[in-house]
């Protein structure tokens, strides 16, 4: 690969527009995910978050704009390409989504067992490796329903390396945890990135944690990057969006009401 | 008024709106057949969860109806003195109409219910989204073998339906009622045609496998990835399946046995 290749993002979004039962969500949205570096997306509950790495690994289509992964323009891959790329990728889901019928080692185990044909032996090495980067290999044997959030979430995040991917999504990892299980996972997706040299990005709106751990931030809202930078350029930024969503001041230019007719004039009408 | 034709016609557009995206869903499945020639193990597990778990019910059910097929036929049959054609009476209702019929019936509200609920679950809890992301395509490795385990389970089971009843006929008819078990028998081997009726039994419980199949794992992999959602997508398995089957063999019937 050349230098250039090296240096040139991971990701690059362009003119993004995706709209969802008549609802805007992404009006023409860019962005860049560096190589090698934890790049946070935040933005109030409801702004697409989510979708925007649904979009990012394909199971979303845009209604316009492209969306590309490693020089690939997701959108109009085929089935098979897709796969392939998505064997690079790692996603980690809010709920961990582990599969419920499999223990904690089998849950590692699937993908490896799924897209390769290692020896037993050398699998169950691989799976307490990875285990063991996350601090469960203790709990190999354990069935998800005998986890807590914070345990569910790290098995998660041992299945999503387990193939070594370039890059790994988390969808609002620290949502729901106690303060030693954020902090453990704040720690582990730092740690990764770097032992790994892989891509991340992360979704939260759990601003501090974030700030903690982001090499850069873009911030979402009303479907557009609305300001974007380092931690410490956002921190000091006058826009009174971000000083509203860094600080979670409960007006300003997000509005504390949701939209309805006057006051007043909704109490005295009586109907409705 | 035409608040009535709207609701109509909002029906109308719902149902074939929905029968569309069934149709592709079910191309989709049979895309993902192939895959099961180098994975048959997951076909078998399959096999055992909607076939094997299936059979208490099947068993039970079948022995009733086969006894109450005695009892009733012999009422009926002692009137004209033909009681010696009771092991034809009950084995052509079995082997025709009531084993495909009535297992593909149990194997709705038995499996298909539970093939909906699982597959509905594994959206809610977004396992299928995980699968997708780890590149393994949920069609294949999840939808594909439980549809493939269902088309096999059925006419086996509606086989050891039509056989366990046959039994229970011969329980009531010959063993209390004091049918001759010669004529039981040999009137049955004589009147039963291989290819008119087993075999037209077998296509029936092949097709009905497919519709029942095809509808559980639709239901759920269409299901709103909600605790409501889910438990409306199994009510809908087992009514749509019972509506389904039941339409279909006449259909069928009327093919068959014109």
């Amino acid at each position: 690969m050349s230098n250039n290749n090296k240096e040139a993002p991971l990701i690059e979004i362009r003119n993004l527009h995706f709209s969802r039962s008549g609802r805007m969500i992404f009006d023409g949205v860019d962005l860049d995910i560096p190589r090698g570096k934890v790049t946070a997306i935040m933005g109030p509950s409801g702004t697409g978050k989510t979708t925007l790495l649904r979009l990012i690994g394909g199971q979303l289509k845009p209604a316009s704009g492209t969306i590309n992964v490693d020089r690939h323009n997701v959108p109009e891959l085929g089935h098979k390409e897709l796969y392939k790329l998505r064997k690079r990728m790692g996603m980690l889901f809010q709920s961990g989504a582990l599969l419920t019928d499999l223990s904690v080692f089998e849950n590692v185990a699937f993908p490896v067992r799924e897209h390769t044909k290692l020896p037993e032996s050398m699998i169950r090495s691989l799976v307490l490796m990875k285990l063991e980067a996350v601090g469960l290999r203790g709990a190999r044997d354990l069935m998800p329903s005998e986890l807590s959030g914070g345990m569910a979430r790290r098995v998660a995040l041992a299945r999503a390396i387990a193939l070594d991917p370039m890059m790994i999504m988390y969808d609002e990892p620290f949502t729901g945890q106690d303060p030693i299980s954020m902090g453990v996972l704040v720690q582990l997706i730092r740690l990764l990135n770097d032992a790994l040299n892989m891509t991340s990005i992360v979704v939260s709106h759990d601003v501090k944690e974030t700030m903690a751990i982001a090499d850069y931030i873009y911030v979402i809202s009303t479907g557009k990057v609305i300001a974007h930078g380092s931690p410490e350029e956002l921190n000091k930024s006058d826009s009174p969006w971000v000083k509203q969503f860094i600080h979670g001041m409960p007006d300003g230019p997000v509005p504390f009401h949701y939209p309805a007719k006057d006051y007043l004039e909704d109490l005295v009408s009586g109907t409705g | 008024m035409i608040g009535w034709i709207r609701y109509l016609g909002r029906s109308g557009l719902h149902f074939f709106e929905r029968l569309g995206r069934g149709s592709i869903f079910f191309f989709n499945v049979l895309m993902g057949l192939p895959f099961l020639f180098f994975r048959f193990r997951l076909v078998i597990q399959q096999l055992y969860v909607v076939g094997v778990l299936s059979l208490l019910i099947i068993i039970v059910s079948g022995l009733f109806v086969g006894m109450v097929l005695g009892l009733q036929g012999y009422n009926t049959l002692v009137d004209f003195g033909a009681e010696e054609s009771l092991g034809v009476m009950v084995a052509l209702s079995l082997v025709r109409e009531l084993g495909p019929v009535v297992s593909a019936l149990l194997f709705a509200g038995r499996a298909g219910s539970a093939l909906t609920a699982e597959i509905g679950l594994m959206k809610a809890t977004e396992q299928l989204s995980g699968m997708e992301m780890m590149a393994v395509d949920p069609m294949s490795r999840v939808v594909a073998p439980r549809f493939l385990a269902g088309v096999i389970s059925m006419p086996l089971l509606a086989a050891i339906f039509s056989a366990i009843g046959v039994m229970g006929g011969y329980f009531v008819g010959v063993g209390l009622l004091g049918v001759d078990t010669g004529a039981f028998w040999s009137q049955m081997q004589a009147k039963i045609s291989w290819s008119d009726d087993i075999l037209n039994g077998v296509i029936k419980s092949v097709v009905f496998g497919v519709v029942a199949t095809w509808i559980a794992v639709f239901e759920g992999y269409d299901a709103i990835p909600t605790s409501e959602g889910v438990s409306r997508a199994t009510t809908r398995t087992v009514v749509h399946t019972s509506l389904a089957i039941l339409g279909v063999d006449f259909v069928l019937t009327a093919l068959m046995f014109e």
